[in-house]
């Protein structure tokens, strides 16, 4: 018997993604992929997925699934998302089995923007050159090209041994990185003035209310120019800040334009960009400097977390942890019921 | 225009390594991003993960765990002192039916107000110009072209006007460019050409490569219709020849 993944409710920013539409650049495809690589990369580790499987990548709009077929099992992971199953909170991140009939739930919780569902199975959509990741503006990828919606079916191959019960998820990949955002100065930080700088690491910036996946816009004092706004276009890369002439930065996210016509003053080093993309418009941040080497040492620590895994925490005592251990899951699992309100039903 | 002596070699984050040649659209600072890229695709240092030429630089994605920057900016100190090596660029010419008739050419009389020219003018001049393909950008197949006649620069609209039709053959600064699916942008809609410079379904996702030659060959509604029908059916109905 076949499984699907049907699609009850989807608010704007579900989408289907995979690391990203990787070689074409050259001829102005943007990547996409996820906008918390981090995250996605865990809920694939949860769900025994390869790290290049596609997941579902949930925005604030949140997301209602329910199963058909079979039994499918269900990892969660990104912030702090409020999620439920049927009637029964269940913790942020967390591994769980979603039987035909239960309608499983997940919505903006305190904090947070993104979190990613990987099946323990593989969504079966159509490679498009090379990689199933959602670009809608340019309509490749995902279901069609485009964000997925109410009513949506996801088939399921090569499906995998559901876990038998709920249990928490925790990471060290999954850790919220407290303290400024480091950036790496350039390409074009010959363009600003010493004052842009000043402003850059001094001034406290708030994420704009018309930030999504192309870019957050960031509110503060304006950056000022030393040689204009135009630069001759060139490559544009993931937490690029660019300042176009109102002196108003955005940092370039998942689905930029591969090229870019504005001077970028820094970057926002890879090991920092989950942190970024789980701001909320409204929230503060700040930046400090950081070398080469050192976001070098980052990306590296960052890579280590992700290899650690995941660790999971059945919810009940009696919950076995034979299949996920089976599997190889998990690094180590603790007995502890955790301060859930409530259990899950079964 | 200025083109520097040695590249410079600037950081976009610590996984990406801008080569800068000059600070201009140029064919001779273009050919040297070309030349590096070639040499770099030829022979992959393990860690380089794609390469991304652009008018006067060459963005390099690489993964600093694998590959350190300095052994990165080494080899390509290496590479760009040689030329390039001996690596050629495609250097393929190519003909690209084009329809200079309105309603198709859907902003050529406004382009041609614009210029002080006729539209007739406006289509000849765009016809019988060379032109080189610097890179793409923007959106998928969407193709920047320098060797614009002076007399058809104009500057960018104000506001831009909606989505461009496919196949959209535009002007805007001193470039033209091939749009291939609709965007909303600030150039001016010179004509259209039939072909697809972008389909995720055909084997050949994209035609031209940087550093082609493109020219446009004109033709009327009927001969544009004829040749969209084709294109539609999966035929490649632009003309490429080899150098």
């Amino acid at each position: 018997m076949s499984a699907r993944l049907l699609i009850r409710a989807a608010g704007p920013g579900a989408s289907l993604q995979d690391p990203g539409r990787r070689g074409w650049l050259r001829f102005g495809v943007t990547p996409a992929g996820p906008m918390d690589a981090a995250a996605f990369a865990i809920s694939n580790a949860a769900a025994g997925a390869p790290p290049g499987a596609v997941a579902i990548e949930i925005g604030l709009g949140g997301l209602e699934i329910t199963a058909e077929g079979e039994t499918v099992g269900i990892a969660l992971a990104g912030s702090d998302f409020a999620a439920r199953l049927d009637d029964a909170p269940l913790p942020s991140a967390f591994v769980a089995p979603l039987a035909p009939g239960q309608r499983l739930v997940i919505r903006a919780g305190a904090l947070g923007a993104w979190c990613y569902l990987a099946p323990f199975a593989e969504i079966d959509t159509p490679l498009v050159m090379g990689s199933r990741a959602t670009h809608w503006r340019s309509g490749l990828g995902g279901l069609g090209g485009r964000m997925l919606a109410a009513g949506d079916a996801l088939p399921l191959v090569r499906r995998r041994t559901p876990p038998a019960a709920v249990f928490a998820l925790t990471a060290p990949a999954l850790a919220r990185r407290d303290g400024p955002l480091r950036l790496l100065p350039g390409p074009q930080d010959d363009y600003f003035a010493p004052e842009a700088f000043e402003a850059l690491f001094g001034a406290e910036w708030r994420v704009g209310a018309r930030s999504d996946r192309m870019a957050y816009r960031l509110e503060g004092p304006p950056l000022a120019h030393a040689k204009g706004a135009d630069i001759v276009s060139d490559g544009a890369t993931m937490g690029a800040i660019q300042v176009p002439g109102d002196g108003a930065p955005l940092v370039l996210m998942a689905d930029r334009q591969p090229t870019g016509g504005y001077p970028k003053i820094a970057h926002v080093i890879t090991a920092d960009l989950p942190a970024l993309a789980q701001l909320r418009p409204g929230e503060t941040l700040r930046f400090t400097p950081a070398t080469h080497e050192e976001a070098v040492a980052a990306r590296r620590e960052q890579a280590e977390r992700i290899a650690r895994g995941v660790e999971l925490t059945p919810l009940r005592r009696e919950a076995s942890t034979e299949i996920l251990l089976g599997e190889n899951l998990i690094g180590g699992v603790v007995d502890a019921t955790g301060d859930m309100e409530r259990e899950p039903r079964d | 225009m200025t083109a520097y002596l040695a590249p410079r070699m600037l950081d976009a984050g610590e996984a990406a390594l801008t080569v800068e040649f000059g600070d201009s659209v140029d064919s001779a600072i273009n050919a040297r991003v070309l030349a590096l890229d070639a040499a770099l695709r030829a022979a992959p240092p393990p860690g380089v993960l794609e390469t991304v030429p652009t008018y006067r630089s060459l963005t390099i994605h690489y993964e600093p765990l694998i590959l350190p920057r300095a052994a990165l900016a080494a080899r390509v100190t290496e590479l760009a002192a040689n030329g390039g090596a001996a690596t050629p660029v495609s250097g393929a010419v190519w003909t690209l039916p084009c329809c200079y008739a309105p309603p198709l050419a859907e902003d050529i009389i406004e382009a041609a107000s614009v210029l002080g020219l006729s539209a007739q003018d406006v289509a000849q001049r765009h016809a019988q110009t060379t032109f080189r393909a610097y890179m793409y950008g923007f959106a998928p197949g969407w193709c920047y072209l320098g060797g614009l006649p002076e007399s058809l620069a104009t500057p960018r609209r104000a506001s831009p006007r909606g989505p461009t039709p496919p196949g959209a053959v535009l002007i805007g600064g001193g470039l033209s460019l091939i749009g291939a699916d609709p965007m909303p942008t600030g150039w001016y809609v010179l004509g259209r050409t039939p072909e697809r410079l972008f389909s995720a379904g055909r084997p050949q996702n994209f035609l031209i490569e940087p550093g082609d030659t493109v020219r446009f060959a004109p033709i009327d509604p009927d001969a544009f219709a004829a040749l969209e029908a084709r294109v539609a059916a999966g035929e490649i109905v632009a003309r490429r020849e080899a150098p």
